[in-house]
């Protein structure tokens, strides 16, 4: 209800949902929607029509066009949103678990055990993120999960660093010591007392890092370590428009589809993301809210 | 004070250590004739057969336990020599300081906007909350902030070079390059519009200023939305201090206390944030300088990485690393210079 009278009063945040609520759908429905041919390995693989460099402009049998290698645009935009779904998710999953299991050590145990554990996330810090993961996915090769190990890898410090702060403050509210007075164990402290609070803030990052991490993962493809070639995937699709950004002389923009549609993917994809967590940020913290 | 600066530098050498053992562990991942590859001068080199790589192996001790060829690594990085890059072609060093120059160029011309226009957007949609320039602004920095960078920067190309032809890509045009490269134009500082200033040579310099001017464009967008958000966060609280209220029972212009009183103070944060951004900007702007074929750290650390040039990657990420930890450090130390009230213990 509380959700519900927020986004009435907040028309941006509204369109956020509404976007994220179409790729979801997208992402559901993508059989129906671009369903995959007989001879397809896998519905990852973007059929295409010939092996042509050239682009062809949308036309009936390809509504967005070929791209590239005469690659389906749509039905890469189709299936790319199951696979930008897959690397957000997977990679903001795997990096709060791995974040908040290494914050909560630090701040339950402190002294040494603290100390150590916070300079690693100092390195990982100095660490250049978009350059260490592309080394570590051309390492491990092209697809998706050297793609998820690699963004998660250099990714989940921060999660440790707002866990850690988060149960240090909340460690010395009133209802803590009034449970601790009440004879609850450290266990049960944390888990039930602390972690609930303080996985707020998490949560406002997570929400706004499953853009940003999709964003990470097309560039990776982008810069030429991501995925195989053909699969679908935006990043992918928009490298492959890198090559026809210059149309022939008099028609400057006689290969805008190459681009257009994947570039627009990604950008709706990331907004609605940014919009929700935004969103979320306000309905949560109390600061922000005026 | 000094104390705060030396202990933090003395993190450094840790950071750095730390940060090149999990680099050299991700090196040793590979077999010794793959990274036998990076001793070869030339592919023929390699068709010796089985043999002669074999030889080659032991020759390099590329067979060793792990922390003697780590020794044998640092103790080269240690004397000045950060080893041989082979997709530059060039010693490590020699590369990354020659490209140096072209990022910098690129960064200071991109953050100067960047830092301006974000405390102006930043203040006034702080000033109008929830009027129509904040919901402009608003809009604007979100949409700036989910913007691919990669696809605004392909859009300006197509716009301002496919299109226009005002913006090429590169870091100068063919003719541009051959002045440059001759001998009669000094390279005082290797940025090339300091450059053509200094030999006062002017159709190289407009022409280097064309070549900037789409990165520098794309830059200061992506970037300028997330210090704008945190400037009018940072307006609005301080608007809702006490002294600001004083300010305005006391009578003063509306003009004044938005200006004068609030705004000063609402820039502290934005200093934090802008130095941070300013680090992770002089370590290379990756996708920009690819995408613009701007020739700079950015894109060499890219290339570097995707061939699995590790002496270059190793060079790099020391690089980053300093920058990182000098940049913070400059912050902290400038902080108590705009805050009185904050004291470095």
């Amino acid at each position: 209800m509380k959700v519900l009278r927020y986004l009435a009063r907040n028309p941006v945040s509204l369109v956020g949902v509404l976007i994220l609520l179409a790729f979801v759908l997208i992402a559901i429905f993508a059989p129906l929607l671009a369903p995959p041919q007989s001879f397809q390995l896998s519905p990852y693989d973007t059929p295409r029509a010939g092996f042509l460099a050239t682009p062809m402009p949308p036309s009936s049998d390809a509504i967005f066009g070929t791209t590239q290698g005469q690659y389906d645009i749509f039905y890469g935009v189709v299936w790319g949103t199951r696979t930008a779904f897959k690397i957000g998710l997977g990679v903001v999953a795997i990096s709060v678990l791995v974040g908040t299991a290494i914050g909560a050590v630090a701040a339950y145990y402190g002294g040494l055990v603290e100390d150590v554990l916070m300079r690693i996330v100092d390195v990982f810090m100095a660490v250049p993120f978009l350059i260490a993961a592309m080394v570590l996915t051309a390492l491990l090769g092209k697809g998706i999960w050297p793609i998820t190990i690699a963004l998660t890898t250099f990714g989940w410090m921060s999660y440790a660093r707002i866990v850690r702060s988060e149960i240090l403050r909340i460690r010395e509210m009133d209802y803590i010591h009034a449970a601790r007075a009440y004879g609850a164990s450290d266990l049960r402290l944390i888990v039930l007392h602390i972690l609930p609070n303080a996985m707020f803030p998490v949560l406002v990052l997570a929400t706004m890092a499953t853009g940003s991490m999709v964003l990470s993962a097309s560039a990776l493809s982008f810069l030429g370590v991501g995925t195989e070639e053909g699969y679908a995937d935006w990043g992918q699709f928009i490298a492959y428009s890198r090559n026809w950004i210059v149309g022939q002389p008099g028609n400057p923009f006689q290969f805008w589809y190459t681009l257009a549609f994947p570039g627009a993917a990604v950008f709706l994809f990331v907004l609605s993301w940014n919009l929700v967590g935004d969103a979320l940020r306000d309905m949560l913290d109390p600061r922000h809210s005026h | 004070m000094l104390n705060y600066a030396l202990r933090r530098l003395m993190m450094l050498p840790i950071v750095l250590f730390a940060l090149s053992l999990m680099i050299f562990a991700l090196q040793m991942s590979l077999s010794p004739t793959q990274r036998l590859a990076a001793y070869a001068p030339s592919p023929d080199f390699l068709k010796g057969g089985q043999e002669s790589i074999r030889r080659m192996i032991e020759q390099y001790g590329l067979n060793d336990p792990f922390y003697i060829q780590y020794g044998r690594w640092i103790g080269g990085v240690l004397s000045g020599n950060l080893g041989w890059s082979e997709t530059a072609r060039q010693p490590v060093s020699t590369a990354l300081m020659s490209l140096f120059p072209a990022t910098l160029e690129l960064v200071v011309l991109a953050f100067i906007p960047c830092l301006l226009l974000a405390v102006f957007l930043g203040s006034r949609a702080g000033i109008y909350l929830n009027r129509w320039p904040d919901h402009v602004i608003r809009i604007f920095t979100i949409l700036g902030w989910s913007f691919p960078v990669y696809v605004f920067g392909l859009l300006m190309l197509l716009i301002f070079y496919s299109a226009l032809d005002w913006f090429p890509p590169g870091r100068l045009s063919q003719w541009a390059q051959t002045i440059v490269t001759s001998g009669d134009f000094v390279r005082y500082t290797g940025a090339n519009t300091i450059d053509a200033i200094l030999n006062g040579n002017w159709a190289v310099f407009i022409d280097s200023l064309r070549h900037l001017a789409a990165p520098v464009i794309t830059l200061t967008y992506v970037n300028v939305a997330s210090m704008t958000r945190v400037m009018r966060t940072s307006m609005l609280e301080t608007l809702r201090q006490d002294y600001v209220r004083t300010a305005r029972a006391k009578g003063l212009p509306r003009r004044v206390v938005e200006l004068k009183h609030a705004r000063r103070n609402a820039l502290l944060p934005v200093a934090t944030i802008a130095g941070m951004e300013l680090a992770v900007m002089m370590g290379g702007v990756v996708i920009t300088e690819t995408i613009f074929d701007y020739a700079g750290l950015g894109q060499f650390a890219a290339k570097t990485a995707a061939n699995l040039d590790f002496p270059a990657v190793l060079g790099f990420g020391l690089y980053f690393a300093v920058v990182l930890v000098v940049m913070n450090l400059i912050v902290d130390l400038i902080y108590p210079l705009l805050d009185p009230r904050v004291k470095t213990q």
